[in-house]
């Protein structure tokens, strides 16, 4: 988006990261107090590209995942140590303003959190709170956003109504395209659909498998399937140990290591 | 650029809220501070235990702390059991209807009338229509009502804090209601309930209309002996010293002690119920 | 058999917890009861203190007299009867005050024995004359005779602008100054403690660190459970003296002060009220919020503080409610000036203060007395639909 009333960090600053990785996380460690989450992780991810974290629950992926918006800084305690970068940039650097972080950043929960608002409403408020108001602008974003949520035929007619009234998927998607509205450079999903029925699951597979020529995601999911399903990487975790990192087709045909083999094969999980 | 904007608008914000929480501390540390630094002078052995002399410009106020302690007593022993069985009741014996959300709705009613309509209450029912006259009896139960809706609030929240696993659990030994009751729930409740017992007490003490016509007297010479007798009170005995009596200036020392004891009983209070809250709440927790 | 033996103590202990749980609701019930019981009998009387009586001559066509019109006639702004629907003659008013102006120690006898014919005699001479009179002195054959009062209506006591409860002959119950007094006062005091409460509750629930919330809670509490008295001699002896130098006023009781006592006692109910209607906000809200970008900030004002809404209007209503019921921190600081006020630096008397203060003097089951059990149900009436409204918000907020 090139319009200058919106702040994007990649178009105001000067990067030097070789364009290959969007984001990176390199040695890095997490510690909640005294325990010790994630231990010495190293990952890339490349852009336009799914990137899938899988493992058991309690095994770090949402920390991880929560890692790149700085979402973490809201609990007590938490110690990190390593590199996250985000475009080349250390999210973590002293220069980084958190909120303008989060602003390239999408992020989309388990359950879906619409605001108490009107569905055009929570679509605009990334927009309003970063300072952006133009009316007719405003109402061609939200149009965009709704229809790359795949969501826009559902909710054209009725974008003054509240979104509580939309169905469970409906306002999942809709999470996704207010997530959408500020144009991220990187999306965190953490287990999207795990909290809908089937067939709004497969709309939302569906979704992330359009999005991807637009967008980088990363998406956390406790269903392999799903994993098999939308991305082009997956990385497994076990006890905060990434334990293997691959092309998902590779991983899942070929596993390396054996707990991934157990865990994908459905010996424990 | 507006994200400076953003983000000044939030420090601004942030300061100007903590310097309004700031400044209602101060309010309180204002009203203690006054208070404490000019009636701890005159708190001194003789002050609790001597009768005022010269027309209350000097001597000691007794007979108000008697009184008060009567009155406490006498409201605990009413509202404290009706208090607490009516919470057990509601709380643990009703299922969610009409009847159940009646209750909870007069307690709220109750507890929202003003004090002084419980002094007129008071004196209608108890010295008037029952004929107990000005006295510690008609004081106690005015206040004991007062202080019902309180002691029953407090009651139920301890015992709605008590996980229903237990319950269930105590059930399936086959232990009857009654038993789980006394035997699970209420143990683990009671360090709340006495918490609500002593805030409800500090309350007591300080309240001046439920007593002004029910069993507060300016003077007596005498401390009382039964329930039928008036008493003199703390909260009445500061109200007079400050409003009438016959020496207004020189009275004002023995105003500021009495002001005195008086917070000293609801700083005594708050720190028993917060210490209370935390040591069985730890125990409770680490069981 | 044991087993048998236990039951029946069960059963009989329910019936103890039963019983107990039903005295909240009687105690309402009986509240009401004899608050109207008392109260209502103002309506059902008139104005007259008890034995005594108007005597009018036969002549005089007037059937009754307002309370409002006999004090009237007896501060000389009304002179006639024709102003008060009677025939074009001058009022000749007679108390026992005017005994000496019309006749001799001598003619009334030693014990006022000759005063009832003696007041036959005055009425045919002066057919216009209002006498009040004790029964005692009213004679067994009355050359005229009694006008009444009309009974007390409760227009006359709601909107009435006067209360003069003991002024003679003619008291007047109009509370209409009192309920001005007790809604300025109430409305200053929230004035001051909404925005200092809602700004202290946003800050403990959203802004303040953990550690300064375990500092902030106990203090708040302390500041709720100061009793009443304490606050009004602070009031008293600090604000009131100050209020005075300040302003340059004659007497620093007024109504700003009331109000800055009555907001420092209402600021821990709303405090504690809205904190918790703010810590209800779900963290998945405040979450997706942030991670959109906004500051805590903006997450406070369009998240947070919306989402608590009904809860801080309950907080407020409440705290209203705590104002308007207050006694005697208000008795102490605002004066003693049952008249309407018109500035805040005016001294004011509330419903609550004006009972407290006048209770103890007046007689046992009169005038008086009935009128002040009516302020009672009065005060009930507004506490009562304040309570409601909140139990209402509620309710709302649940579905």
């Amino acid at each position: 988006m090139k319009d200058t009333d919106t702040i994007q960090i990649n178009e105001k600053d000067t990067l030097t990261y070789n364009g290959l990785h969007k984001a990176e996380a390199k040695n890095v460690n997490l510690f909640y107090k005294d325990f010790h989450a994630l231990k010495n992780i190293n990952l890339v991810v490349k852009p336009n590209t799914v990137t899938a974290l899988i493992g058991p629950s309690g095994c770090g992926k949402s920390t991880f995942l929560r890692l790149f918006n700085r979402m973490n800084d809201l609990i007590d305690g938490v110690k990190i140590t390593g590199d996250v970068m985000l475009e080349g940039r250390n999210v973590y650097g002293k220069d980084i303003i958190v909120d303008e972080l989060r602003k390239s950043v999408g992020m989309v929960f388990q359950k879906p959190n619409p605001f108490p608002k009107s569905i055009f409403e929570n679509v605009a408020y990334g927009l309003r709170v970063n300072g952006f108001n133009h009316k007719d602008k405003m109402e061609d974003i939200v149009e965009r956003s709704l229809i790359q949520a795949a969501l826009w035929d559902e909710v054209k007619d009725k974008l003054k109504k509240s979104a509580y009234e939309l169905s469970g998927g409906q306002q999942q998607r809709l999470c996704i395209a207010r997530a959408l509205a500020i144009e991220p450079s990187l999306i965190l999903m953490d287990e999207p659909a795990s909290a809908l029925d089937p067939l709004s699951t497969s709309k939302i597979e569906e979704l992330i498998y359009d999005l991807k020529d637009k967008y980088t995601i990363i998406i956390v999911t406790h269903n392999m399937q799903q994993a098999g399903r939308v991305s082009d990487y997956t990385a497994f975790f076990y006890l905060g140990e990434l334990i293997e990192f691959d092309k998902t087709k590779t991983m899942f045909i070929n596993p390396q290591n054996v707990k991934t083999q157990n865990y994908i094969t459905g010996r424990f999980g | 650029m507006s994200f400076i904007n953003k983000r000044a608008k939030q420090k601004i914000a942030f300061s100007f809220f903590s310097l309004v929480s700031f400044t209602v501390v101060a309010i309180l540390f204002v009203i203690l501070g006054f208070i404490i630094i000019r009636g701890i002078s005159v708190i001194n052995w003789g002050f609790i235990t001597k009768m005022p002399e010269e027309g209350m410009t000097k001597g000691g106020i007794l007979p108000a702390i008697v009184g008060t302690l009567c009155l406490i007593a006498g409201s605990m022993i009413f509202a404290f059991p009706v208090g607490v069985l009516s919470a057990i009741y509601i709380n643990e014996y009703l299922k969610e209807n009409w009847l159940k959300k009646f209750m909870r709705s007069m307690t709220n009613n109750l507890a929202g009338i003003p004090s002084i309509v419980f002094g007129l209450f008071g004196m209608a029912l108890f010295v008037d229509k029952l004929k107990f006259g000005d006295s510690i009896l008609a004081g106690s139960l005015t206040l004991g009502l007062l202080a019902l809706p309180v002691i029953i609030r407090t009651t139920e929240e301890a015992l709605k804090s008590v996980p229903n696993d237990l319950r269930v659990g105590s059930y399936a030994l086959g232990a009857t209601k009654l038993q789980t009751i006394r035997r699970v729930v209420f143990p683990i409740a009671s360090p709340n309930i006495i918490t609500g017992l002593i805030l409800s007490i500090s309350r007591v003490s300080g309240e001046t209309a439920p007593i002004l016509f029910t069993v507060a007297a300016y003077f007596l010479p005498k401390l009382p002996h039964s329930m039928f007798d008036q008493a003199m009170a703390l909260p009445y005995h500061l109200y007079v010293l400050t409003t009438s009596g016959t020496n207004m200036e020189a009275s004002r020392p023995m105003a500021y002690g009495t002001a005195f004891v008086l917070i000293f009983i609801v700083l005594v209070a708050n720190l028993l119920a917060n210490a209370f809250r935390r040591y069985f709440g730890k125990k409770n927790k680490m069981n | 058999m044991k087993r048998k033996r236990l039951k029946i103590f069960e059963k009989a202990f329910g019936v103890v917890l039963f019983s107990s749980s039903t005295v909240t609701s009687l105690t309402v019930l009986f509240i009401i009861i004899f608050l109207f019981n008392e109260g209502i009998g103002l309506f059902n009387s008139t104005p007259v203190e008890q034995k005594y009586k108007f005597i009018v001559s036969n002549d005089n066509t007037v059937k009754e007299l307002t309370s409002k019109q006999l004090k009237d006639i007896f501060n000389y702004d009304i002179t006639n009867w024709k102003q008060v629907g009677g025939k074009n003659d001058s009022i000749i008013l007679f108390t026992i005050n005017d005994l000496s102006t019309y006749f001799t120690d001598d003619e009334l006898g030693a014990n006022f024995e000759n005063l009832p014919s003696k007041i036959n005699e005055l009425i045919k001479k002066q057919p216009g004359i209002l006498a009040y009179l004790s029964d005692k002195y009213v004679p067994s054959q009355l050359e005229g005779h009694v006008l009444p009062l009309t009974k007390i209506t409760v227009k006359e006591f709601v909107t009435g602008k006067e209360w003069y409860p003991t002024s003679k002959p003619a008291p007047q119950f109009g509370v209409l100054p009192l309920i001005l007094g007790t809604l300025w006062v109430s409305l200053g005091a929230i004035l001051i403690a909404l925005p200092l409460g809602l700004a202290t509750a946003i800050f403990m629930a959203e802004v303040a660190s953990q550690r300064l919330r375990n500092i902030l809670k106990p203090i708040i509490e302390l500041l709720a459970g100061i009793p009443s008295v304490v606050y009004g001699f602070f009031g008293l002896v600090v604000l009131v003296p100050l209020i005075q130098h300040l302003f340059n006023l004659p007497v620093g009781e007024t109504a700003l002060a009331g109000s800055i006592i009555l907001g420092i006692m209402a600021l821990p109910t709303i405090i504690t009220v809205s904190e918790d209607a703010l810590r209800t906000t779900p963290t998945s809200l405040k979450e997706a919020s942030l991670a959109l970008g906004a500051t805590r900030w903006q997450t406070i004002t369009r998240v947070t503080v919306p989402y608590a809404r009904s809860g801080i209007t309950a907080a407020s209503i409440l705290g209203i409610g705590r104002a308007v019921g207050e006694t005697m921190a208000v008795l102490m600081v605002t004066g003693n000036a049952g008249v309407i006020p018109h500035t805040f630096l005016e001294p004011v008397r509330t419903i609550p203060a004006t009972i407290a203060a006048e209770l103890g003097e007046a007689p046992f089951g009169g005038l008086h007395f009935k009128a002040l059990f009516a302020l009672g149900i009065l005060l009930f009436l507004i506490t009562f639909i304040i309570n409601t409204s909140v139990e209402l918000i509620k309710t709302r907020k649940k579905s």
